[in-house]
């Protein structure tokens, strides 16, 4: 097990690595951030000043060694647009992505294992008909357009919740919701499809000879079973929600860490780009390593 | 279609392919409306622009966010005109080519490029194979969003750009599928078989391989279909996507929000549009995951004789 740790950290860090140099680089093509920070009219002296300040006048290379060595310090330097330490603009930002993706995950684990298993158990039944259909529906509606439609009719016309931006509970229901449709549809879909497979073999028929009942089948016997790739498609899509719900976040004005990214992107704050994406690919390498050790937990077989 | 299957009855046990996968599909409703649908947005997409292109631009201001429904007019009307008068109809049917076609380059460059790396992954060295999986790795944590920026700036917006970014960051997915299979397919003893019998590697792949990896891939490729074309909605939404004058579903729910309060039906349907193309591929996915299934195709050939 500790050498397999060692093994995934080794790769995790090669390609952190890589990702640093490649959005280093890749980054600074986009252009030059002075001219979005100084008014139109400001003179040669005070850009160059500007950019001595933010060490943008160095050759490429001198920037990026010098950007790995503060790094290797655990400085990720400042952000331009709110001159303050890019690392805490991004863990605020992180803390808030953090807690609506772990609501909406759990909501939608558990709703969607629920009505999955029971969609299998019927296979063509009522019940499955309809969790197919709208799951289905749910696997491929565009959140934004979602997000907006849901606006109009709780927000605007029925004046349920807020429209946008934080700070009580109601403000939350709204994400929460829009995000969770997606994820739902698939995994009800995964969970359906390794359901059917697990409830026609051998041992399920088993257990119901010996006169087990049905709900200790569903979800004692079969749903062990039924969970690995259900396990995996929840890793992807937790992954996504980490990476922050750039679309949801904007439309809801949340201030996570998507809604962080796309500004900085577009404002050229290279340092709070850099520093929000190592900080969400940690966070995602943590996530895949306990997603690899409960495989091990829920099938004895997988060993590493 | 029932009727015509009967003209050939000498050879029963090898029916026309086609006509197989006609009588598949009619066995599953939901697959045969979504095939029919999605062919109606292939003709628009084809053709559409053609048709279309000089109504769908025509402005009319005083036919402002004309409300949809309205019988009396012209029929391009009837789900009503945008923020300059156009007929929203006609700009959903123009709006279908650069939406279809940007999801079909970036799916079928995705296919190649990452099935090609997946298969070299999966049957050469042990070295090349960690270079591009390390590679993948990358790919999957290098936001989408940055690297549309990035070729925004660089190289200006383009219908073929964006397929490039659409396509690289889809290229994993098919790269680590292809790789997996392989791996499996490999020990299989028909493989086995064929290399002791002297094929030589490109042959092992290209005949032995890649035939029983293929279907797999293009089931992924069907749902994928559906997931860049979200994903392209999404950057066009975000304004990093296709830039005004050319036109996508995206990017018309984008231009339709400032006038939501007032003019719900801007937004509304290109949105519509997106899901009901989304909903039928994956409707015909998942008829094809079963049509493709030794296992489970029986659940669709054998209808007639079932009684549920």
């Amino acid at each position: 097990m500790m050498k397999f740790l060692g093994k995934r950290a080794v790769a995790s860090a090669i390609s952190l690595v890589g990702l640093i140099l490649l959005v280093f680089f890749l980054s600074r093509l986009t252009g030059d951030p002075t001219g979005l920070y100084l008014p139109l009219d400001a003179s040669e002296e005070s850009r160059n000043q500007f950019r001595e300040i933010h060490g943008l006048n160095d050759p490429l290379i001198v920037q990026f060694f010098s950007y790995m060595g503060d790094l290797v310090r655990l400085d990720f330097g400042d952000s331009i647009r709110r001159s303050e330490p890019a690392i805490d603009v991004v863990l605020r930002g992180f803390a808030w992505t953090l807690q609506l993706a772990l609501i909406t995950m759990s909501l939608v684990v558990a709703l969607a294992i629920v009505v999955g298993s029971l969609a299998a158990y019927h296979v063509g039944g009522i019940f499955d008909r309809i969790a197919t259909f709208f799951s289905l529906i749910g696997a491929s509606a565009p959140d934004f357009w979602v997000a907006i439609v849901a606006i109009v009719i709780f927000s605007v016309t029925l004046g349920w919740v807020p429209t946008s931006g934080t700070g009580s509970v109601w403000h939350w229901i709204l994400p929460i919701t829009v995000l969770f449709i997606r994820p739902f549809g698939l995994i009800v879909q995964i969970v359906r499809g390794s359901m059917i497979t697990a409830l026609g073999s051998a041992y399920v028929k088993t257990a119901r000879a010996k006169g087990v009942k049905n709900r200790p089948i569903i979800f004692v016997h079969a749903l062990r079973n039924a969970l690995l790739p259900v396990i995996t498609v929840i890793g992807d899509q937790a992954a996504a929600l980490l990476n922050g719900a750039v679309v949801v976040e904007t439309i809801f004005g949340f201030p996570g860490v998507g809604k962080l990214m796309i500004d900085s992107i577009l404002q050229r704050d290279f340092t709070v780009v850099m520093a929000a994406i190592m900080v969400t690919a940690m966070a995602i390498f943590l996530m895949n390593i306990v997603i690899d050790i409960l495989y091990s937990i829920l099938d004895p077989r997988i060993r590493y | 279609m029932s009727h015509s299957d009967q003209t050939i009855p000498d050879i029963p046990d090898a029916p026309n392919p086609v006509l197989r996968i006609v009588r598949m599909l009619w066995a599953d409703k939901f697959a045969f409306v979504s095939a029919l649908f999605l062919l109606l947005i292939l003709f628009c997409a084809v053709f559409g622009p053609l048709l279309l292109e000089d109504v769908a631009t025509k402005q009319n201001l005083r036919g402002r966010n004309a409300p949809p429904f309205d019988f009396s007019k012209h029929w391009l009307f009837w789900l009503g005109g945008d923020a300059l008068g156009r007929p929203l109809l006609a700009r959903i049917v123009v709006a279908a080519q650069n939406t279809i076609f940007v999801a079909a380059g970036a799916v079928f460059f995705s296919l190649l490029i990452g099935t090609s790396l997946g298969l070299i992954a999966g049957y050469t060295s042990k070295t090349l194979s960690q270079v591009i999986m390390r590679l993948a790795d990358i790919i999957m944590s290098f936001p989408s969003l940055l690297l549309a920026v990035i070729v925004l700036f660089m190289l200006e917006s383009s219908v073929f750009n964006l397929v490039i970014v659409l396509a690289i960051t889809r290229i994993p997915v098919y790269l680590r599928t292809a790789r997996a299979e392989t791996l499996e397919v490999r020990e299989r003893m028909f493989v086995q078989a064929a290399r002791v019998m002297g094929a030589s590697t490109k042959r092992i792949v290209f005949r032995h391989i890649l035939p029983v990896v293929f279907p797999t891939l293009v089931t992924i490729a069907t749902l994928d279909f559906a997931f860049v074309m979200l994903a392209e909605s999404s950057l066009s939404f975000l304004g990093i996507g296709i830039q005004p004058p050319e036109i996508t579903w995206g990017l018309m729910v984008s231009q339709g929000r400032p006038y939501l309060t007032t003019a719900w039906w801007l937004s509304f349907w290109p949105g519509l549009a997106i899901i009901l193309t989304t909903l039928s591929l994956n409707l015909l996915s998942h008829w094809l995951r079963t049509a493709l299934d030794p296992a489970q195709r029986w659940r669709l050939e054998n209808v007639g004789k079932k009684n549920g």
